[in-house]
């Protein structure tokens, strides 16, 4: 269980000053001069030993993603941009961050932007964040005042600018390359890739995207060094971790734990157990709505990192662990995950255009049984033709939520239109 | 040169290309749907998807550039599976009412599921409808037909240059909208061509026929001096539609919508008799032998110098041919092809062709363009400028009408005295021509047709000459910028077989100053029709006029005797273009009731009045076509011009350049018989026309 002293987000819970005096008493803005004096190879190579993986779901090394800034970008600017579009259904951890600790956040940005040869950084926050984006914009402007950010940054030397633009409420725009097209005025809608932002990103200038909490903790890392953070978790699921949890556990609530923590002591030490009892759980969405679901059983020895929760055919996700309880009509949740990302598809390429909408009106049926036992395996069929065939990720995340409900509770689906096929023949 | 494999295969590409492109070279075809070679990639629709190896997915192959090393699989289960899944996932919204749509039979949707579906549906919910959007008189919407590609959005915005099309909504609701009216844009037909589906399809051809019934003959458009390489579909005897038909040099794959939706007027005001006028001044259907009979007899003792010919827009080079032998042979040396009166100068060729070709706008870096509206005069040749511009560094100024081009220019002023300017050398934009490794020059009939045309065309040389538009060597390769936009099919193919005032004869004003004072008795119009009647006089008062034509216009309502002649479709004939590009048109459908392919008229008509033409059949007289200028002997090749003097230096006049297209629908007598024309000159306001009260 992580120490108080090995925390990184020390006011989570927004108990202490959000503002920049009370960030510089929590250790924030530190001499992040010196961070910069390491220099960018030797951050970059230090992210990179430290296995930090990237916070915002697919956990990709963020060391590397860094490296892939070029080197030598001639006249053209390079960007940083944070992604603070959190809208998976069940995560709300970079939404505390926001608010409760803005400039760690903008510490990380600079280090980062630093690091990449970034000459500023746009952070995209999700348009109904109002409160949070008014507190990221008081900090940004505490910081420009105070010389951290702006024109020769912390007194490096270093030209750093910090903007915040607000998106308008689409879950797509969380998608990286769809949140560029956004954040340069155009139709929220995923980039085909190669070319890839590193390359060819925000106004075709070689862009890097992060994850708020990412970005985050970066200084942290360089501060208390690399050791300090692999000693957090497995070998390549290091560090700590901010898990959002949520459903039926008896006090919900974002908690910073080390990475590999199994998920019943997460859930029974924070949250205060499931509701009656761990024997009362039914399932768990242990990474956002868009991952599989656990059934209880597998649920009881997990441990919550990237590679555990992909052996048993979900995913860590953003780490927003959904807990369901014997409560819970778990057909009608995934129809309603169905309806999200039927809602959400922004049409632009067809199998998640048609497939998202045939996959819900599929969905309701289920829910009340009022289907053929073979639709089940046609279902089944059409969330592999949406999974992998779409631009973005959004197909996948529409198709494994169902993949999941039936992998571990076909049984389930079957009985209800048993069920609904025998009460109409006793109509009859 | 990035070599890869394609289901076994070794091939090796040019660098820059897609999967794709990579796959249909080594010979395996890839279904798609938003994929269009002349478009932007936008890999939406998904159909393209090919294995490569050491990819976790399925890859979209339009948008995937090759690499050295990448083994594509196009052949497995996988891809078969992802094919067959994005075909599914299209049908289950498209209505599948190929039995009532107009697509049925061309359509790219319809093919491909038969080549790459599942031969069912296991959709059991309601299909999704869409609302109909409206795109003008040209152009039917059926939206529940729509696959979202976005084709169209893309030809709009980049080709036609019109921000007019969209896509807004997400998800299921995505829908392609327009701003609920006429799509503005003059190559609009194009977007019914794009669409792989029925969603768009050609109003004016809606439930006309079916493409299996038709008889498909290559030709060549006339509708301006472009000479786009169309196909005319007929049934019957009748033209139903024109499409475009492939010419890298020249149209690409587009044309535009005079060219293809003018085909109506094919059917109207139709001269398909011999007329003569009778005692009481009216026109009186007679036959061919009366017709002929009565100008053998007014020609009867009249002198040479008294008979004279014009040639309109329209004309086919072997009719004019034909009339110029036959005018020769009654001794006249009055004839002229410039019926709108431009001062072009025929000693010099380079002087009135578009030399640096279509296709060599793609080479240029800066252009200027004089007295030209070329969005309205040669479309195709603006979508070729537009297509320059769009790949950068590429100046535009325009002396002229201030008009929207669909690409940025320098306004640099309305008329001479702006191009004086630049002759001197003075202002910004004659530096931008200095420094350009390739300026040209566009000059329209809105500055040649004109009193001082030739003061214009001297100024307009003195530019090119100063600015180094013309490279010194000036043969095969070498550039020349110096490029006179024509507006009529017909004229390029007068000036080379020199339909010209001859010694002594008159030209275009000289004649029609001639027929007001008497001093011509007998005026040939060969479809001319452009020309002020007025000044020919009232039928009976003044000189006899003879109208050979295929459309009762302007011409044919002074005439003394009509001789009712076959239109672009209907006959064998040769145009040569403005870049001095010999074409051959092709016959695709019979002229209508006693009309006769032209040359055939000139002949008899020749017989008749003792003057017989030395040619019995078509292929000897394109032999006199080439013994009279050996560039007719050269088929779709472009015979560079060298450069000399021409014009006529001179005082030039200060009113303002003004392009002679003021409707582009309605140019010349097949557009102004079209209804879909006159549709579309209502839809734009271009009529002049105000509605009533009670209109529509």
């Amino acid at each position: 269980m992580l120490q108080d002293k090995d925390r990184i987000f020390t006011n989570l819970y927004g108990q202490d000053d959000w503002s920049l005096a009370g960030a510089r008493r929590r250790g924030v803005w530190d001499n992040t001069k010196a961070l910069l004096e390491l220099g960018r190879d030797s951050i970059v190579e230090q992210i990179k030993e430290s296995g930090l993986r990237g916070r915002g779901g697919a956990g990709f090394p963020t060391g590397l993603k860094w490296s892939f800034m070029p080197k030598d970008r001639g006249d053209r600017p390079a960007y940083l941009v944070v992604n603070a579009d959190e809208s998976e259904p069940g995560s709300c951890k970079d939404r505390e961050i926001l608010r409760n600790d803005p400039h760690r956040l903008l510490e990380g940005c600079l280090v980062a932007g630093f690091a990449m040869g970034a000459t500023a950084c746009y952070i995209y926050i999700r348009g109904e964040y109002f409160h949070e984006s008014s507190q990221i914009q008081k900090a940004i402007d505490e910081a420009y005042d105070a010389g951290l950010i702006g024109k020769n940054a912390c007194n490096s030397g270093y030209d750093y600018d910090i903007y915040l633009h607000r998106g308008a409420g689409a879950y797509i725009c969380g998608e990286e390359t769809a949140l560029l097209e956004s954040l340069e005025g155009k139709k929220g809608q995923p980039r085909l890739k190669p070319p890839f932002p590193a390359a060819c990103g925000l106004y075709g200038c070689p862009t890097t995207i992060n994850n708020v909490e990412t970005i985050a903790v970066t200084p942290e890392i360089l501060r208390r060094g690399v050791s300090w953070w692999t000693g957090f978790g497995r070998a390549n699921n290091t560090g700590t971790k901010i898990f959002s949890i949520s459903g039926h556990v008896n006090k919900p609530l974002n908690v910073e734990e080390e990475m590999s923590i199994p998920l019943k002591d997460l859930i029974e030490r924070h949250a205060g157990g499931v509701i009656g009892g761990w024997d009362n759980l039914l399932a768990v969405i242990p990474g956002g709505s868009s991952v599989p679901c656990l059934p209880a059983g597998t649920c009881s020895d997990i441990l919550m990192d990237f590679d555990s929760l992909r052996e048993a055919q979900s995913g860590l996700g953003t780490a927003a662990v959904i807990v369901m309880d014997k409560s819970t009509d778990i057909v009608d949740a995934i129809c309603r995950l169905s309806h999200f990302y039927m809602h959400e598809s922004c049409g632009q390429c067809t199998p998640c255009r048609e497939g998202t909408g045939w996959m819900y009106r599929v969905m309701t049926r289920l829910v009340k049984g009022e289907a053929e036992i073979e639709e089940i395996d046609t279902l089944l069929d059409v969330t592999y033709q949406v999974e992998g065939h779409t631009i973005c990720a959004l197909g996948d995340a529409a198709a494994w939520p169902i993949q999941g409900l039936l992998r571990h509770f076909r049984p389930e689906v079957e009985r209800r239109i048993l069920e609904r096929k025998k009460s109409m023949a006793a109509a009859e | 040169m990035p070599k890869l494999t394609i289901d076994g295969k070794e091939i090796e590409v040019a660098d820059g290309l897609s999967v794709l492109q990579a796959c249909e070279l080594a010979g395996v075809e890839i279904p798609r749907f938003c994929y269009h070679d002349r478009l932007s990639v936008a890999g939406n629709c998904r159909m393209c998807l090919v294995e490569m190896e050491r990819a976790p997915k399925p890859i979209a192959s339009c948008a995937m550039p090759v690499g050295e090393g990448m083994v594509i699989k196009t052949d497995t289960d996988k891809v078969k599976k992802a094919r067959n899944g994005v075909m599914e996932f299209l049908l289950i919204n498209h209505p599948l009412d190929c039995p009532i749509c107009d697509q049925g039979g061309e359509c790219d949707l319809q093919d491909q599921a038969m080549a790459y579906g599942y031969d069912r549906s296991r959709y059991e919910e309601n299909k999704r409808a869409v609302a109909e959007k409206y795109m003008g008189p040209l152009i039917k919407t059926i939206m529940t037909r729509c696959i979202q590609c976005t084709r169209c959005v893309r030809f709009a915005t980049e080709i036609a240059g019109v921000e007019e099309i969209g896509l807004v909504n997400r998800g299921e609701h995505a829908e392609i909208t327009t701003l609920e009216q006429a799509i503005d844009s003059e190559l609009s037909g194009n977007l019914v061509d794009v669409c792989p589906v029925g969603a768009l399809t050609s109003k004016p051809y809606a439930f006309v026929a079916r493409p299996w019934e038709l008889r498909k003959t290559d030709s060549i458009d006339v509708m301006d001096a472009v000479g786009s390489n169309v196909r005319v579909d007929t049934r019957g005897r009748e033209v139903m539609r024109v499409l475009p038909r492939l010419h890298e040099e020249i149209n690409e794959e587009w044309i535009n919508d005079k060219t293809r939706h003018a085909c109506d007027g094919l059917s109207r005001q139709r001269l398909d008799r011999p007329y003569l006028r009778n005692a009481e001044g009216r026109l009186e259907a007679v036959t061919w032998d009366v017709a002929f009979k009565a100008i053998a007899e007014r020609l009867e003792g009249v002198s040479g110098d008294k008979v004279a010919a014009i040639a309109g827009d329209l004309c086919d080079t072997e009719s004019m041919l034909a009339l110029k032998d036959l005018m020769a042979g009654l001794g006249s040396a009055s004839l002229d092809c410039r019926q709108d009166g431009a001062k072009i100068d025929p000693s010099c060729r380079a002087g009135y062709l578009f030399n640096t070709s279509i296709a060599g706008i793609e080479l240029a870096d800066a252009c200027l363009i004089i007295g030209a509206n070329p969005r309205w005069e040669a479309a195709m040749i603006n979508a070729r400028l537009r297509k320059r511009f769009l790949q950068g560094r590429f100046k535009v100024g325009l002396i002229g009408q201030q008009v929207d081009l669909t690409y940025p220019y320098d306004y640099l002023g309305a008329g001479p005295e702006s191009l004086a300017e630049i002759a001197e050398g003075k202002g910004a934009f004659a530096e931008v021509l200095d420094q350009a490794e390739r300026p040209m020059l566009i000059l329209g009939m809105g500055a040649l047709a004109r009193p001082d045309g030739a003061a214009v065309l001297a100024a307009a040389r003195k530019v090119a000459e100063r600015t180094g538009m013309v490279s010194p060597g000036n043969g095969e390769g070498d550039w020349n910028g110096f490029n006179v936009l024509h507006t009529a099919a017909a004229r390029v193919g007068g000036l080379e077989l020199d339909f010209l005032p001859g010694a002594g004869g008159r030209d275009l004003e000289g004649i029609l100053a001639g027929c007001a004072e008497g001093a011509i008795e007998v005026v040939y119009l060969l479809g001319a029709d452009e020309i002020d009647m007025g000044r020919l006089g009232a039928p009976g008062s003044g000189p006899f006029v003879i109208y050979q034509g295929h459309h009762g216009d302007a011409g044919a309502h002074r005439a003394d005797v009509i001789l009712p002649g076959a239109a672009y479709t209907e006959k064998n004939a040769t145009y040569v273009n403005t870049e001095g590009r010999v074409q051959l048109a092709r016959m695709a459908a019979f002229p209508p009731g006693e009309a006769r392919e032209d040359w055939t008229i000139l002949r008899a008509l020749s017989e008749v009045v003792g003057k017989r033409l030395p040619y019995d059949n078509l292929g000897e007289l394109r032999q006199r076509l080439i013994e009279a200028n050996p560039v007719f002997g050269a088929v779709d090749q472009i015979k560079p011009a060298a450069w000399g003097a021409f014009g006529q230096e001179g005082k030039m006049a200060a009113a303002p350049f003004v392009s002679p297209v003021g409707n582009f629908y309605m140019t010349d007598p097949i557009s102004r018989a079209s209804q879909t024309m006159a549709q579309c000159t209502e839809a734009f306001g271009l009529g002049g026309r105000k509605g009533t009260g009670t209109h529509g």
